[in-house]
Formats: C-alpha cells, structure tokens, sequence
C-alpha cells in the first residue's frame, strides 16, 4: 500500500478494488494482437508450403520467432482477461473460483508449450 | 416464487419463454454476441490448436505430419475438417478484430449516434467475410 491518505489509496478503485487495471490491459493487448496477428496472417499466407522444411524453416529465423513469442505472451494474456469476463458473467460462488484456477493454469500452461516449442525450433539444428 | 403470475412482466432477460427472446434482433446486439463467441473459440480451439501446431513442429517430422494428417487429405489438400476448423478459425479472428477496433473507436465516445453505430457493426461482418474470402482465395490461387 502506498503512503497516501486511505481516501488517495483507494480512489478509482470501485467494488472490485482493482480499478479499470483489467480493462486497460485488455486494450493495450488488443492493440497489440491487431498489429501481431495481421502480420502472423501476411506471413502465413506468404509461405512457400505447410509442410515440414518450410514451415520449420519459417519458425526458425529471428524475424519470425521473436514476432511469435510476442503474439504468444500478448495473445494469451488477452484471452486469459477476456475468459475472466466471461467466467464473471455466468459463474457464481464456489464454481466461480475454481473456473478462474483451471483458467490460469490453462492459460499458463498453454503458453509454456506454446514458448518452449517456438524457442527450441528457433534455438535448435536446422531441419 | 411458485405463486408468481406467470403473465407478469419479468425484468428485461434474454429470453422470455423456451428460446423466446425479449429482443428483436439487430446488428448491434448480433456483432455484441459474435465478438464473444468468436474470442472464446479462438481462446479455446484456436489456442489448443495454435499449441499443438507448435509443439508439433517443435518434436520433430513425425509429429507434424500427424498432426497434418488430421486436417489433410492423402493428396495433401484440406478435408472437411481442416476446411470447417480453417475457415471457422479465419472467420472468427477477422470478425473479432474487426468488432476489436468497433469496441477501441466506442471506447473513446465515439460512433454511438443509431445509424452510425447499426451501420459500423453490420461493416464489421462485411469486412470480415470479405477479409476471410480474400486470405482462402490468396492461399487458393498460389
């Protein structure tokens, strides 16, 4: 807590006492997934083929994998907020706080994979 | 409240009987619903989808041919599922990004006016089944 008066601590906070913290890092990502996923789209659509070498080869320069890892930590991070909404609107009580665990340890554990896989084609030997 | 008269007015809900809704359709409420329908399928098929792409790729040949193998045809073009997962995937980012900007411009005050705001959301789902048809004819005809 800082050293404010309780009224300073406390003001836009609201009910929730987090203040609009969840909505503005909603909008920070989706501004960011706009830009990242416009791009995931273009370089999708301008590869030479889906198969093994290409696609291996795609993840493995730097101008792809560092842009993949960003999308990643960004995408996951905006679907984890916009999930806690949904969760929010229709589950109560009990329910409510075991959704939000299993969201997080899915969100988290989804972008582990996501990230190890993504460093070890890009870190890794050629195909 | 078992003694409630049924023909009483409830508060404004969704539905006022079995599958009766309280509202008469409009692209707003249409594009609301599209854009959380179409971010919680992203976040759940795209994501373990996206995942598995990845993780695939990562273990090696074997593995990602596998996991072509499910959306794939021998010949090597989609079949029935990679073409409802691929375009349902493409179609549902491309609205959500677009309904995305429609909620950023409403954030700043902006395009509430009722036939700006009707109009913006139905271009929403113009531009995102145009957007849509443009990236499976550019992937078609290379």
């Amino acid at each position: 807590m800082g050293t404010g008066t309780s009224i300073g601590r406390v003001r836009g906070l609201g009910s929730a006492h987090q203040g609009t913290h969840h909505w503005w890092h909603q909008r920070l990502t989706a501004g960011a997934n706009l830009f990242l996923m416009l791009w995931f789209m273009f370089s999708l659509a301008r590869l030479s083929g889906f198969d093994y070498a290409s696609v291996h080869s795609w993840l493995r320069s730097a101008w792809v994998a560092i842009p993949m890892l960003l999308l990643v930590v960004s995408i996951f991070y905006h679907f984890r907020l916009g999930l806690q909404v949904v969760i929010e609107d229709y589950a109560h009580h009990e329910g409510k706080v075991v959704l939000m665990v299993l969201l997080s340890l899915f969100t988290v554990a989804t972008a582990a994979i996501a990230i190890f896989a993504i460093l070890k084609v890009a870190l890794g030997a050629a195909a | 409240m078992a003694s409630r008269p049924t023909s009483r007015p409830r508060s404004p809900h969704l539905f006022s009987g079995f599958l009766r809704l309280n509202y008469r359709w409009g692209p707003q409420m249409l594009v609301s619903i599209l854009h959380r329908v179409t971010g919680d399928g992203m976040a759940t098929v795209g994501t373990v989808l996206l995942v598995w792409w990845l993780a695939a790729l990562a273990a090696g040949e074997a593995a990602y041919a596998s996991f072509r193998d499910v959306f794939t045809t021998s010949t090597g073009s989609l079949n029935l599922l990679g073409w409802v997962i691929g375009v349902g995937l493409t179609l549902s980012l491309f609205q959500h990004m677009m309904s995305g900007i429609r909620h950023l411009v409403m954030d700043t005050g902006a395009a509430f006016e009722l036939k700006t705001s009707k109009t913006f959301a139905v271009a929403t789902m113009v531009v995102a089944i145009a957007l849509t048809a443009a990236f499976w004819l550019y992937l078609g005809m290379k």
